[in-house]
Order: structure tokens, then C-alpha cells, then sequence
């Protein structure tokens, strides 16, 4: 099974659309493009991600009118960055794409608000959970914590059970803490 | 009927104020995860609590219980306790499921240890969800509970 998902996708490198087409027009915006299991993710540069996804809208081969979700990833066990996925969906043309930004930890993304207005809540939410700044985006703040609450949970250095408050009497002690930004 | 008419009946008053509290306990329509699915399971006709004089009130205002049913979160909590304060008294609370009685059965970063750190808590009732059954059997152990209690014992220590 795992050969066969393997030749579907070196086929699916040669794809003209999702493919060849994007990285032509782009050049070297396009970092790397890789397959798994006939997903598509091309890694971008964060400078230029509001010209490609402007493209991957209105271009008539493509059509990506829709933003599926955006979601921030801490990857500094692995590589001390952070990265930004869109999943995107056309739904004319039935084509699913992701997009990856990596950045450094204090750096931001723009905001791809003025592409997709759902963008608005999705990068609120990577705000409030990871820490990302979007840049541009027109009203950022927490959408799920309380708009108090210190440091971004999803972080790889915030404790899974929390800081100790008077709701949690077993948390960590706040003093030991690194997340803040 | 022959046996009620012109006669009397002699209770004290602590019997009969708990007799009318405990016949006619209205919980707060006020849920806040899955629990709640299970809570409006037993207030439908399969289950039924109004039997038990359970019916449920859409305002704090004309409620004697709060089923804390759900998961509570950090963010939840102010609310919680504030639409405790609105109720009038005489007041209980029950903490319907894991998540209400002890926090569920992870300790997360976003939500309460516990409905007692938040208000003051009756019944417990375990269960993930607790069915149906699980919170009428909550609700007759409230009602157990508060037939034991002394009204008019209480009245004169609020009154000095």
C-alpha cells in the first residue's frame, strides 16, 4: 500500500495546476513543494504569502475561494521556528492545497484577511492558542481564552495543566514560566 | 374525602417548609457541555422529572437549584457564580458530571478544578455523562439532604 501511495505521489509532483503552475509563476517564493498521500504542501516565503494566495483565488485554473482553516504550529523542539498552515479548498475545481510559512519566534505573517475575510477568525484563533501576530489584520485578539489570560496555551513551554489560580489549586507556580512573548 | 375535611393536622414547621422546598424543586435551564444533553434527556417525558415537582425555570430569579452541568471553564466561571448570586434563597447546587464534581478526568490548563471552588456544591454526581437515572437520583438525594434540614434552627442564627 505504502509503494503504491508513494508512485501516486511522484505523479502528483508533475501536476500542471497545483504544481507546475504555481511554482512557474512564483519561482523562488516556492521554498518546496512535497506530497504525502496526495496532499500537496508547498512551503512559501512569509514576504509573499498575500500574492500567492491572491493568485490561488483568482487565477481561473485554480479558484481556491475557500479557506478551510489556519492554524499556527510551535516547532521549536524541532527547528526553534514557528509555521503558519492554510488548507485551502476550491470549490469550482474540487482541488485542496496546503500552504506552509515558517518563521522565527518573534517574527510575524501578514494577514491574509484582505484575500479571505474568513481568514479574520482563523488567525485569531492561531493568535490566541500559538502566539502568531498576523500583521494587517483588522481586529486581533483572543477569540477562545479570556481576553486577560496570560500566554498563548499551545505552546511546546506552557504547562499542560496550567498556571496555579484560584481555579486550579494544582497548577504550575507562575513563577517558573517562559511563555510570554 | 372524609379524612381531611374539618380536621387538623399538627407538623412542625421545619417538616412542612422542607415538605414544600423539596416537593417543588426548580432547576435553572443552564447547561454548559455534553452533560447538559443528558440533563434535558431527564426533563423530557421518557424521564421526566416533573413528577418529582422538577421543572425547569428559564431565570435565576425563580430557581432553587443550579445543575452545574458540564464542563466549567476558567472563562465560564465568573458567569456561573454570578447567575448563583441572582438566585434567591434558599439555594442548592448540584455538580452534574466529572468535569463539574472534580475538573474531568484530565487537569487542563482552561478549566475549573471543580465547581466548589467556584460556589458551594449539594450533590455530586459522577459520570461521564451521568445518565438520566444518575441525575434523578441526584436530585432524591437533594431532596433527602434538605429533608433533614432545620429551617426554623437556621432562621435564629440568621437572625442574630
Amino acid at each position: 500500500m505504502v509503494d503504491k501511495d508513494t508512485e501516486k505521489d511522484k505523479a502528483l509532483l508533475e501536476h500542471p495546476v497545483l504544481v507546475q503552475k504555481i511554482r512557474s509563476r512564483f519561482g523562488k517564493a516556492i521554498i518546496e513543494t512535497t506530497i504525502f498521500r496526495g496532499e500537496i504542501t508547498h512551503l512559501v516565503e512569509k514576504d509573499d504569502i498575500i500574492d500567492i494566495c491572491n493568485f490561488l483565488k483568482y487565477d481561473l485554473d485554480l479558484q481556491f475561494n475557500f479557506l478551510s482553516d489556519v492554524v499556527g504550529v510551535d516547532c521549536r523542539p524541532l527547528n526553534s521556528s514557528f509555521e503558519v498552515l492554510y488548507h485551502l479548498y476550491s470549490i469550482p475545481r474540487k482541488h485542496r492545497l496546503r500552504l506552509k510559512v515558517r518563521i522565527k519566534e518573534n517574527e510575524n505573517v501578514p494577514s491574509v484577511t484582505s484575500v479571505w475575510s474568513s481568514a479574520d477568525w482563523a488567525e485569531r484563533e492561531a493568535y490566541d492558542m500559538v502566539g502568531i501576530v498576523f500583521e494587517g489584520h483588522p481586529n486581533l485578539k483572543r477569540i477562545y481564552m479570556p481576553l486577560d489570560w496570560e500566554g498563548y496555551p499551545l505552546r511546546r513551554d506552557y504547562p499542560l495543566v496550567g498556571y496555579k489560580d484560584q481555579y486550579n489549586p494544582c497548577g504550575v507556580e507562575k513563577n517558573n514560566k517562559q511563555s510570554k512573548k | 374525602m372524609g379524612v381531611t375535611e374539618g380536621n387538623v393536622l399538627f407538623t412542625t414547621v421545619d417538616n412542612i417548609v422542607n415538605w414544600g422546598r423539596r416537593s417543588a424543586l426548580w432547576p435553572m435551564t443552564f447547561g454548559l457541555a455534553c452533560c447538559a444533553i443528558e440533563m434535558i434527556a431527564a426533563g423530557c417525558s421518557r424521564y421526566d422529572t416533573d413528577r418529582f415537582g422538577i421543572v425547569f425555570r428559564p431565570s435565576p430569579r425563580q430557581s432553587d437549584v443550579m445543575i452545574v452541568a458540564g464542563t466549567m471553564t476558567k472563562k465560564m466561571a465568573p458567569a456561573v457564580k454570578r447567575l448563583y448570586d441572582q438566585m434567591p434563597e434558599p439555594k442548592w447546587v448540584i455538580a452534574m458530571g466529572g468535569c463539574a464534581s472534580a475538573g474531568g478526568p484530565f487537569n487542563t490548563y482552561s478549566v475549573v478544578q471543580g465547581t466548589d471552588l467556584v460556589v458551594p456544591v449539594d450533590v455530586y454526581i459522577p459520570g461521564c455523562p451521568p445518565r438520566p437515572e444518575a441525575l434523578m437520583y441526584g436530585f432524591l438525594q437533594l431532596q433527602e439532604k434538605i429533608r433533614r434540614e432545620m429551617p426554623s434552627v437556621l432562621s435564629k442564627f440568621l437572625k442574630s
